[in-house]
This record gives structure tokens, sequence and C-alpha cells, in this order.
């Protein structure tokens, strides 16, 4: 296999119901960072039924080729038809990277796919660059360079590794949403778009969708908020969520939570936050009655401002926290309300964002 | 009906984790469980033989002291339990393990495979539907429920915002979630029996139809360049005030910051 042969930065271009999924573009934002790194372009690949609309958005948000295999096979994820696609495009095209989301959908396709075409897989990666492997010369071994270089927690959040590919391609990663940044998108910018067919024959591995439930749950995504109000296992029950609703109104931002309120059955598990739930960066996360167990940390740690609330001072979260408080939520956090209720009725116009 | 449980042993992350100076994982440091959501496979299997009567195989790679795991199996009602264990294969990435356990599934007569969909020490998520690739079978992963329906599995697929119920004929693979169930307890006559079980241990010349290029650390296409503890952030000022004080200080730090 002739390395060089392989040429270009790729995504898979996630959508659902016809709508790209956010982590698309996020990868579309760092994979215009490693194409200018490597001197090359990027490209989406774009899978689904009726779906070539949206090669247009994949442009605007740094997509300069788009592939598009549209097929009616293809109209809900399933394994086999995906991986074949997605393995199709790979062995016409040769990429040297190839990213996919880290979603319930990515990291299935992602193995089934690295293990199709033959090369590796590095999961949930949080970073990614170009550089030398190994980093530094080591004698009597050829250090190789301009490999990507993927770097993951592993260990529930414990240890990270940075993991290189050298001598496979495409080099693939999937990638934890929430951790790149997708760019500002740019008007009317255009993608050389291309249809790609790799023929569809069902067969033994092929799965019958019997039936697809989607939650009743409808609430903003938690990715989204500049502003959250995160409760633990410390709140004490659903009812006093009431609490933390009022102050995330006030500041304009949305409540999330800890996994023991999702197992305690108090929140449902797409406002989680951390390595089983959603990985979130808002400007401000408020942990109030969070301990701050390692699972938990790693989902919130890249937010600008942390606040921690909470009675117990040893309690682990103090140690990631900007702004630690030892006491009782329930007596500051109504306290608290009140003077940002104050602070905004009272706050200059000239203020006022 | 055959099922096979692949299960692992992985270090109980709550202790330190300690690495080899090579940057792979020293586990002989670490202490050693069953990994949970392969306990939630191996519950599921033995739902399955329960409700339909079927022939349960644990199988682990690993060390040799991981026949601890295919012990505890047995204690809670797996029928069998493999071993796969060589010096020639420790090292191995998400590719070489799964190449690795193909090439011993395939000395096996399966109808269906469960493999616990992460363990918690990668967290990669990767071995089950690779495995199912090498040995070209169906997948679904993320199985939150399941039941057969004469040669057909039949599962609820998890999804961030949905399900769907999926129906794959057998043989096929699933990858289970902690959610699946509660694994039962050993039972005291099966911890008894399973002190003294027979287990069948393979070593690399008992893999089927699998090449020196795709086992171990050097079959593994990723490797790893550097694997530390984790630097976090360090700790910011933590104080302990009385109530309205606490407030004022919340209300400074949001007004310095441009929040209010």
């Amino acid at each position: 296999m002739g390395l060089e042969e392989y040429k270009g930065v790729y995504i898979f271009a996630q959508q659902v119901d016809h709508q790209l999924s956010r982590i698309a573009l996020e990868l579309l934002g760092k994979a215009r960072e490693l194409a200018e790194n490597l001197g090359t372009d990027v490209t989406a690949v774009l899978l689904g039924s009726d779906v070539k609309q949206m090669a247009d958005e994949l442009a605007e948000y740094g997509a300069d080729h788009v592939i598009v295999v549209d097929n009616p096979a293809l109209k809900e994820y399933m394994t086999e038809p995906y991986t074949h696609a997605l393995s199709g495009v790979i062995e016409k095209y040769k990429p040297e990277i190839v990213l996919v989301g880290a979603t319930a959908i990515g990291r299935d396709l992602g193995p089934r796919v690295s293990a199709r075409v033959a090369t590796g897989l590095t999961a949930d990666c949080t970073k990614l660059e170009i550089g030398d492997f190994p980093l530094n010369p080591v004698a009597g071994r050829e250090q190789k360079h301009n490999q990507l270089l993927m770097t993951r927690p592993a260990f529930g959040g414990n240890t990270i590794a940075t993991i290189a590919c050298p001598n496979h391609r495409p080099q693939m990663a999937t990638v934890r949403p929430g951790v790149m940044q997708a760019i500002t998108p740019i008007k009317d910018r255009k993608a050389i778009v291309e249809e790609f067919d790799p023929g569809f024959t069902p067969d033994h591995k092929y799965v019958e969708i019997l039936d697809i439930v989607k939650s009743v749950v409808e609430c903003a995504d938690i990715m989204d908020a500049e502003i959250l109000v995160s409760g633990g296992r410390g709140i004490g029950g659903p009812e006093n969520f009431g609490l933390l609703e009022e102050l995330a109104s006030a500041l304009n931002g949305q409540v999330s939570c800890s996994r023991a309120v999702v197992d305690a059955g108090w929140k449902p598990k797409d406002m989680q936050v951390g390595q089983t739930g959603k990985t979130v960066r808002p400007n401000v996360y408020f942990a109030i009655g969070i301990s701050g167990a390692i699972q938990h940390v790693a989902g919130m740690e890249e937010s600008d401002i942390i606040i921690a609330v909470n009675k117990d001072e040893t309690a682990p979260i103090f140690d990631v926290a900007d702004y630690g408080i030892v006491g009782d939520w329930k007596k500051i956090v109504p306290e608290l309300i009140k003077k940002i209720r104050n602070e905004k009725v009272t706050a200059p116009v000239a203020f006022i964002k | 009906m055959n099922i096979v449980v692949c299960i692992k042993q992985v270090p109980d992350t709550k202790g330190g984790v300690k690495f080899n100076p090579d940057g792979t994982l020293d586990r002989s440091a670490m202490l050693a469980i069953m990994n949970p959501d392969d306990k939630a496979g191996l519950e599921a299997a033995l739902k399955l033989k329960d409700q339909y009567g079927a022939k349960v195989t644990v199988i682990t790679m690993g060390l040799p002291k991981a026949d601890e795991v295919l012990r505890e199996a047995l204690a809670m009602g797996a029928d069998n339990g493999i071993l796969v264990t060589d010096r020639v294969l420790g090292g191995a990435d998400t590719w070489a393990t799964s190449s690795t356990l193909a090439g011993a599934l395939k000395r096996l007569d399966y109808d269906l495979i469960i493999t616990g969909r992460q363990a918690i020490d990668g967290d990669t998520a990767q071995v089950g539907p690779q495995l199912s690739e090498h040995l070209d079978i169906p997948v679904i992963s993320y199985v939150q429920n399941l039941r057969i329906d004469g040669e057909y599995v039949v599962a609820e697929r998890q999804f961030e915002d949905r399900y769907h119920l999926l129906r794959a004929k057998m043989p096929c693979l699933i990858t289970a979630l902690s959610e699946l169930n509660v694994p039962r307890y050993m039972t005291p006559g099966g911890i008894f029996d399973a002190y003294d079980a027979e287990l069948t241990v393979w070593g690399r010349q008992d893999l089927k139809e699998v090449d020196d290029s795709n086992i171990g650390l050097k079959g593994s296409p990723t490797q790893i360049a550097k694997a530390s503890d984790k630097v976090r952030k360090g700790a910011g000022e933590v104080v302990n005030l009385d109530v309205p004080e606490s407030v004022d200080y919340i209300m400074n730090k949001l007004r310095e910051r441009h929040i209010i």
C-alpha cells in the first residue's frame, strides 16, 4: 500500500431526518485546520436519501468537496449500507484522514468501516493535530512527519493518550461531540459536489428496521447553552430542580445534571453531562450539589468558568472549580436569583448586551 | 442455541492507573474486575438460556489471570469458558484484538455473539463491531432490550434521541448496554464448582485463519505516542462564607467576568 497515494481530509457528514448533526459542522472546523496544516483540502461525505441539498451548508462550514451517496437504502441509519457506502468512498478516493463523530451512529459505523478497509481507528478523540511520530527522534527508527496525532481520554478520564496510525491509511478517528469548534459559516461559499454510487445489494448483513421510537422529551440541547446550571445528587429530589430552572432562566441559561440524577430518574438522559453523557463547554458552568466524580468532570472541565456550590468542602468538584463556595445551595440559590433579577432591572441600558 | 459472550477483565478505574515503559497499560499492577457492560451481556445470555434453553460459552483474551472472570461467569451460570492467552497477543489495539477474537470464534459454533458495548479501561466501543465485520455477520450495537424470534434476534438499538427496533438473522452479534439488565449474583454452589472447573486455554496456534501481521502489538495499526495521567486545570478559590456573603461573592465574580 503506497501511503503517499492517500490525500485529503475527509469527514463523515452525519445527518438524521435530513438535518445535519452539529458534529458534522464541528468536524469540518477541525478538518479545515488539519488540511491547512497539510496543504490539502477538505471533503465531506454525505450519506442519505434525498440529501443533496445539504451540500451547500457543508460548503459554508468549510467543505471544499462534497461526495454524496444518495440512495433509499440510506434513508435511516443502518450499519451495513452505511458501512458499504463509506468504505466504498474510502476505497475509491483514498483519503489520508477520515473523521467521524463519536455519536451512537459514528461509534458503530467507524469501527465497522475501519475493519473493512483494514486500518486503525482511535475512539472518542478530544484533540487532533498534525505532528511527528515518534514525537521525538529515536535512534534506529524512522520518524514520520505529517502524521495525525490523536489524543483521547481513557480509564474514565483518569489518563490521556496520544495515538498515531503511522503505517496504515486512512488515519481514522471518532471525535467526541462538543469538543471541536465549527467555523462561522461563510455565506455563498461553494463546494465541488460529486455523486458516487457504490451499488446496494441487500445481503445477510442487512438488518431490518421494525420500528423507530423517538424519545418524547423535546428540550433544547445543553451543548448549545452558554450558561448551564447543573444539579447533582445533592439537589435532593426532582421537585428541587425548580430553583435551578429559575436561576438558569434569570441568566438565560439552561439546566443540566449529573449521572446520579439520571440514574435516580429525576431528569432525562439528554440532560446528562459527563463521560457517558454530553461534553459541554459553556461560558459559565454552575455545579450545584455535584460531588465532581471524575466521569462528570470529563464532560465539563473545558467550561470557561466553573462555579461550584457544595456543602462538603472535601468534594472533588472544588479541585476543578474556578470559584468554589462551601455552603447550602438551598439557601444561596434563592438569594442569588433575587440579586441577579434586581441587577438586570437596575442596570443602565447601555450595559445590557 | 449457542451463545458466545466475549468478556474482558479490566482494571477497576477507581484505583490508580499504571503504565509500562512502552506506554501500554501495566494491567498486572491494578485491581481487576469483569467489565460492567460485558457482565450485562452475560446476564442477557443467561436470561435467554433460562427462557429458551441455550449453551452459553464465555471467552476472554488476556493474561493467564483473566481466568478469574471466566470462573466468575461460570459461577453465574455460563456453561464453559475459554481463555485466549499468549505472549505474542499482548499490546493489541482494537484491530488486533478483534482479529484475534475472530480467529478464536471461527473455531466455535455460535448463533449469537454478545459483547459489552465498551470496556471501562479503553472506552472505545470498537471491538464488538470490528469482530462482527471480521466474521462477516450482522451487528446490532447499543442494545437496551432483546428477545429471540425463531431464527431472528429482535433488539432495541439505542441512539441519542430515539431507539430503533431491529431484527437481525442469526448468526449475528450484539453489543450490550449496562442498562439492559441487572446482572445476577454468583451462586454459592456455582462458586464452588467454578473454582474447580476445567477451562479451555488457547494460544496463538489455536487461532483459525489469522495472520501474524494482525495480532499483538506488531499487528496493531494504532500506536501510542504518549500516555500520561491527565493534567487537570488547577483548583481555583474555595470560600466558606455565610449566605449573604456567598451570594455577593458569586455576584462579584459574575460581574468581573461580564456575565451580568
